[in-house]
Parts: C-alpha cells; structure tokens; sequence
C-alpha cells in the first residue's frame, strides 16, 4: 500500500519537474481573468507546457461549465 | 584522476555522514588515497563522527576565503593513515561556499587523491548543490521509507538537471543506491518497503544495503566509523558497498531475516 502511494506521487512529481516555475501562478491568473465572464472551478483551467523537439508549445486547457 | 563521490539524499537523517565516514574509510583501507569533505556549513558533524574535532583548526571555508592552505586544513585520520578529512565551519552560512571556491579546492584536492568523498548536507538547497555539482558519482542515501525514496527521487531529478556534467551535456553522473537502516523482520511482515520496491521505485543500480543496527549508535558515540567494527553486520555491509565501488562483485546479505538458517551463524548479528 505505501508502495502504491509512492509510485503515484513520485510520478506525479516527475511530470512536474519539467514544467516551468510561472506555471501555477499563471493558472491562477488566468482562472481570474476567465471568472470575470464565466464561473469555472479551479481544475477547468490546465496550463501544460509541450517541449516538441525544437519548439516549445504551451497548452491551455479551458472546459466551460454546462448550460 | 581523482574519482569524486557525493553522498547524498535529499531527506535528512538517514545516514549520508555515517555512510561517508564508512565509504571513505573503507576505500582508505584498501590504499586508495581517500579525502571526505564536509560539506554542510553551520551544522557539520563529519568532524565528530570522525573523532577528530578536537583537531579542526582551519576549515573548508577557511580556504575558499583564502585564509588557509588546503594543507593547514586537512586533517589526517589517526587510524587509516591514507585517509584525509576536510572539516567545514560551524559559524558561517552555505553560501559561503561559492562555485568557484568549491571547484578550486576540488581541482587541488585531484592533484594528489584517488577518491573525494563529498558529504552533503540535506535538502536540495545552495549546500546540497555544491556537494553534487562537481560529482563523478552519487550515492543516494534511502531509508526504505516513504518521504526518504520520494526525496531521493527529487535529487536524482537535481543530479540529472543541475550537476555539472548535466549542465555540460558530459556523461550522466553514475548513480547508486544505497538502502540503509534495513529491518528484514518488518519487510517480511509487510510493513516495511523492500529492497525490491525501492528498486522499482527510483531504478537506479544497488550499491547496498545497509541492515539496521545498533552498532551505529555506539559508532557515532565512539568517532568511530561504522565500517572499522568487522564483526557488526552494518560493518561488513559497508566494507561490501565499498568492494562493489571498487568494482568487485558482492553478493547482497543482510536482506533477509537472520535469525532462522545456518547462515546466520557465519555471520555474527551486530
């Protein structure tokens, strides 16, 4: 069970090192702006950044509630 | 060329200094001109461990600063005479330890020894990074426990991204593991995680495993070395992780509960 737990933070973490540092305030900043429009919970904003070989994408991810 | 060896861990408290006191006073043993440096600024403690901190007059920072001589700051182990401390200060901060500071000493102490042996503080902070930064090789220090293998994975994240050769784009730093404080009776009752999780875990090659034990106490009581005492199981343990660092072929003991088989009679408990 402990192994279980491990296994999963662990590799969490590793998707994590890679990503830049301004990653989590710049969701943060980016929820504001969007609840100025639409109300949305915090995990319906996901910001990623893509390294493709040469080219870096960031991925924004926005789900916009149900009518 | 002088084989430079950090010993580290992330997590606190799980056996860097105790395991490079062992390390470099093996490798000492067997000839090799061996230095371990204490790298933890503020709280050192390789000193006492080797029982020589009545002897520290001049210190790491000391000569960084320029206000020693390497030779005025090491200090000869009385045991093993092939065997060298570089003590650091009580009083100052890490970041008196400044990149080109620690690679000028690193580069002197090259000229003249086989092994360095870089004991680091815990953490991932500005101490821990000069410890790492120049290494060859690491030894990443592991209790088979939780928060220990998570940190350990977060520093080998560190060597693979921040040390110097990774920087340079050089050959990877050669990693091992070293599992200590191991409890075979509460790994068989399954409370405890296995060699073999760990291994899965953090996938970096086995350089031992180092079973719990009372010796180390006494060792750390004593300023002596864990590996000098023969008869202990933690002893001959650490003199295994040595030989396999030499390149010798060991197999692994104390894994598994010693209580029951003829076995456990070649080897006394500690």
């Amino acid at each position: 069970m402990a192994k279980e737990r491990l296994q999963i933070i662990v590799a969490h973490e590793r998707g994590q090192r890679d990503q830049p540092d301004y990653l989590p305030q710049l969701q943060q900043e980016l929820l504001a702006v969007i609840r100025k429009y639409v109300q949305i919970s915090d995990d319906m904003v996901q910001v990623e950044v893509d390294r493709n070989g040469s080219c870096s994408v960031l991925e924004l991810n926005v789900t916009l509630p149900e009518r | 060329m002088a084989r430079i060896i950090v010993v580290t861990s992330g997590k606190g408290g799980v056996g860097k200094t105790t395991t490079s006191a062992s390390i470099s006073t093996g490798l000492a043993r067997r000839g090799h001109k061996t230095v371990v440096v204490d790298f933890d600024v503020g709280l050192r403690n390789l000193d006492l461990i080797m029982n020589c901190e009545r002897r520290v007059v001049y210190d790491f920072v000391n000569v960084i600063q320029g206000d020693a001589t390497l030779n005025q700051a090491l200090i000869r182990d009385k045991r093993v005479d092939t065997l060298y401390i570089l003590p650091t200060s009580q009083t100052r901060e890490k970041e008196a330890l400044t990149k080109e500071g620690v690679e000028k000493v690193i580069n002197e102490l090259s000229e003249t020894f086989d092994y360095i042996i870089c004991d680091s503080p815990a953490g991932i902070e500005h101490g821990a990074l000069m410890a790492l930064y120049y290494a060859d090789e690491a030894i990443v220090v592991t209790n088979p426990e939780v928060s220990s293998v998570r940190d350990s994975d977060r520093i080998l994240g560190i060597l693979q991204s921040k040390s110097r050769r990774a920087e340079m784009g050089g050959e990877p730093v050669k990693e091992h593991l070293l599992l200590t404080r191991y409890n075979p009776v509460r790994v068989e009752r399954g409370e405890m995680l296995s060699v073999a999780d760990v291994e899965e875990i953090l996938a970096i090659p086995l350089l031992g495993v180092i079973p719990e034990s009372q010796v180390v106490l006494n060792s750390s009581n004593q300023g002596l070395p864990v590996i000098l005492d023969n008869e202990s199981d933690a002893g001959q343990a650490y003199e295994d992780a040595v030989a396999r660092l030499l390149g010798e072929e060991r197999e692994q003991r104390f894994m598994t509960n010693q209580k029951k088989g003829f076995f456990s009679r070649m080897f006394k408990g500690g």
